[in-house]
């Protein structure tokens, strides 16, 4: 049951190991470079929803203060907001991400204009039949 | 308009790659001019900064005026100081050489081509300036995807190799990401100084030493550091000379000073060295790398190709006088980092000046080549006497540090592969020279008169010779002013506990 509770307590974590792994796995086993490009995207959304999840709390509100007027006015208490900062740090990385997978799909157009496959092994075998020459 | 050096520095570059595409619509030829312009600029302003820091200390900028745990504040020291005055220096170089070879590798995307390289060097120069942990990664990022697209239009096999990089390379940056998510956990806080102060606390807590494995192993592949160099040679042998060149002897160097700053300024140098021997781990890894790379070199006739496993060698030696942990280890660590961008720089350009005139990176094609180009050739053994470690090149200062570090804390192993490896290096050198210098055939390509012998000398276009001549130039004035150099600047990076 320890077990159960310490799985269960920390779901978030267990679930971006395990998106994160897919996707390391699809970068490094699979030999369709489309594939491995998939992979790559699905290994950086598993980071972003890793630092999603940190900036949640239980029973927390976005974070947008209400200030009321004269007497209203109250005091913030940090634990009521979720913290804002994990969600600005992933904007910014979701723009790298998307910048990565359009380089990375450019480079693939590139090389299927080059050799017309993206199969890597097949690519591999074109380029022994170049070095023999 | 001084004080505010340390962002110029960053941002005169990143609006001179968008204005650069507005210039090349209206004239094409004034890219170029531009381009050198705007690093000239910040070579002026580089040295301007270290002068600064020289007098007075670190300086800390705050952008936007937010005082630093919360707003984004770039702190230079000297180490930063001396890393921004190299990488600004020798993207000038490049720049200036980049004229013709560009003219002629890539005619199309000159434009373009600029507008990249000033990306490259912003991305490079961030990563140097900042003192955010989250800031760096976003300027890994630029550098990267700049290096990524500017490696992609080399030769025929550049997309492949380019495409490989871009894996390894992601792979590498998501674990920085990871490493400074596990740090903002644990600490609440992205500022570099700032998580040294709350770190200490921390250390046995399990979050961090995850994120210790998570930054360094991140930036290893960065700076391809054996055994994560895989995509290193194919990219740098395809690229561009021009690209290949600056890449080469600024990025793996960019990368060892973000090992040292998260080694020695995110982490306390106790943590690194005695909490987690990371630096033990480190020393073998550089021992396994400087063996590899020289040997994986001989066997290379492409002479980029060797350049490149030779550049796996030298930063197995920078992580080498790191992982000692001691004062003389440190100070060659950092004086190589300074001399093998030179040296990188000068035999990069060089080969690129041979490709350019010949048509062939085979090195075996070199031979009597001095006959043809006896002013790059003349270059050419300069960076390879230096990497050699020959005195009075500066390579020899570098390498009698990291011995003398070595010898200092007792580690016979290192010093030996150190001295093992130059030896190796020196077979692939004098191999290579022997060729150009006593080579048994006849000159390659060139115009022969009368048949035997005379060759009619044909140097490559003087804005190629002229940075070559600069950068062999440097690299004896630094062997010369070593002394000078350590005891103004790099003995104050130091850190304190060594």
């Amino acid at each position: 049951m320890e077990i159960m509770d310490f799985i269960i307590s920390k779901y978030n974590y267990w679930m971006y190991i395990i998106i994160m792994m897919i996707g390391f796995y699809a970068m490094i086993a699979k030999t369709n470079l489309a594939k491995k490009v998939v992979g790559m995207n699905i290994f950086q959304t598993a980071i972003i929803l890793f630092f999603i999840s940190t900036a949640s709390k239980k029973g927390a509100t976005i974070p947008i203060i209400q200030h009321g007027h004269g007497e209203a006015a109250d005091i913030i208490h940090a634990a009521q907001y979720m913290n804002p900062l994990p969600h600005v740090l992933m904007l910014t990385a979701i723009v790298v991400m998307v910048s990565t997978f359009g380089v990375a799909i450019a480079l693939l157009i590139m090389i299927y204009r080059k050799y017309n496959t993206l199969e890597e092994d097949e690519i591999l075998e074109i380029l022994k039949i170049e070095n023999g020459r | 308009m001084i004080q505010h050096a340390p962002v110029l520095i960053i941002i005169i570059p990143l609006l001179a790659a968008l204005m650069n595409l507005i210039v090349g619509l209206w004239r094409k030829r004034l890219c170029y001019l531009f381009t050198v312009a705007a690093l000239g600029t910040c070579v002026f302003l580089s040295v301007a900064i270290l002068d600064i820091v020289a007098g007075h200390g670190t300086i800390t900028y705050k952008l936007g005026g937010w005082p630093p745990p919360w707003g984004i504040a770039y702190v230079i020291d000297h180490l930063n100081a001396f890393m921004l005055v190299i990488v600004s220096f020798i993207s000038l170089v490049v720049a200036v050489y980049s004229k013709v070879s560009i003219e002629k590798e890539l005619p199309e995307k000159i434009i373009q081509f600029y507008t990249l390289f000033l990306l490259l060097v912003t991305g490079l120069l961030g990563i140097l300036a900042t003192g955010d942990v989250f800031n760096l990664f976003v300027f890994l990022e630029i550098a990267s995807l700049a290096g990524y697209a500017l490696i992609a239009v080399g030769d025929d096999r550049a997309p492949l190799a380019s495409f490989n990089y871009v894996i390894m390379g992601t792979i590498g940056a998501c674990f920085y990401l990871l490493g400074v998510g596990y740090l903002y956990i644990a600490t609440g806080s992205l500022n570099m100084a700032d998580l040294s102060q709350l770190l200490p606390e921390l250390y046995d807590s399990r979050v961090v030493l995850g994120a210790f494995a998570f930054l360094m192993v991140g930036v290893a592949i960065k700076m391809a550091f054996f055994p994560l160099h895989k995509w290193l040679p194919d990219a740098y042998t395809h690229a561009p000379s021009a690209v290949s060149a600056f890449i080469a002897s600024t990025m793996t160097k960019v990368g060892a000073y973000v090992m040292i700053r998260i080694m020695f300024t995110v982490f306390k140098p106790y943590f690194s060295i005695e909490v987690i021997p990371v630096t033990a781990i480190l020393g073998w890894l550089a021992v396994a790398a400087m063996l590899y790379g020289c040997i994986r070199a001989i066997a290379q006739t492409d002479v980029k190709r060797m350049l490149s496993y030779i550049i796996i060698a030298e930063v197995g030696y920078i992580v080498m006088g790191v992982s000692v942990g001691n004062r003389m280890g440190f100070t060659g660590a950092i004086l190589h980092i300074l001399n093998d961008a030179f040296m990188m720089a000068c035999l990069f350009l060089a080969a690129g000046a041979i490709e350019y005139k010949t048509g062939t990176r085979n090195v075996h094609n070199f031979s009597n080549l001095y006959k043809k180009m006896p002013v790059t050739t003349a270059a050419f053994t300069v960076g390879g006497l230096s990497i050699v470690g020959i005195p009075p090149t500066c390579g020899f200062f570098s390498k009698w540090y990291l011995v003398l570090g070595a010898i200092d804390s007792q580690q016979w192993v290192f010093a030996g592969t150190l001295l093992f490896s130059s030896l190796l290096m020196a077979v692939i050198f004098f191999k290579v020279l022997v060729n150009i210098y006593f080579g048994s055939q006849p000159v390659s390509g060139a115009h022969s008169i009368g048949g035997n012998g005379a060759v009619v000398m044909d140097e490559a276009p003087l804005s190629m010779l002229f940075p070559i001549c600069i950068m062999a130039v440097g690299i004896l004035s630094l062997g010369f002013f070593s002394g000078k150099i350590i005891s103004s600047v790099i003995q104050f990076t130091v850190p304190g506990s060594f």
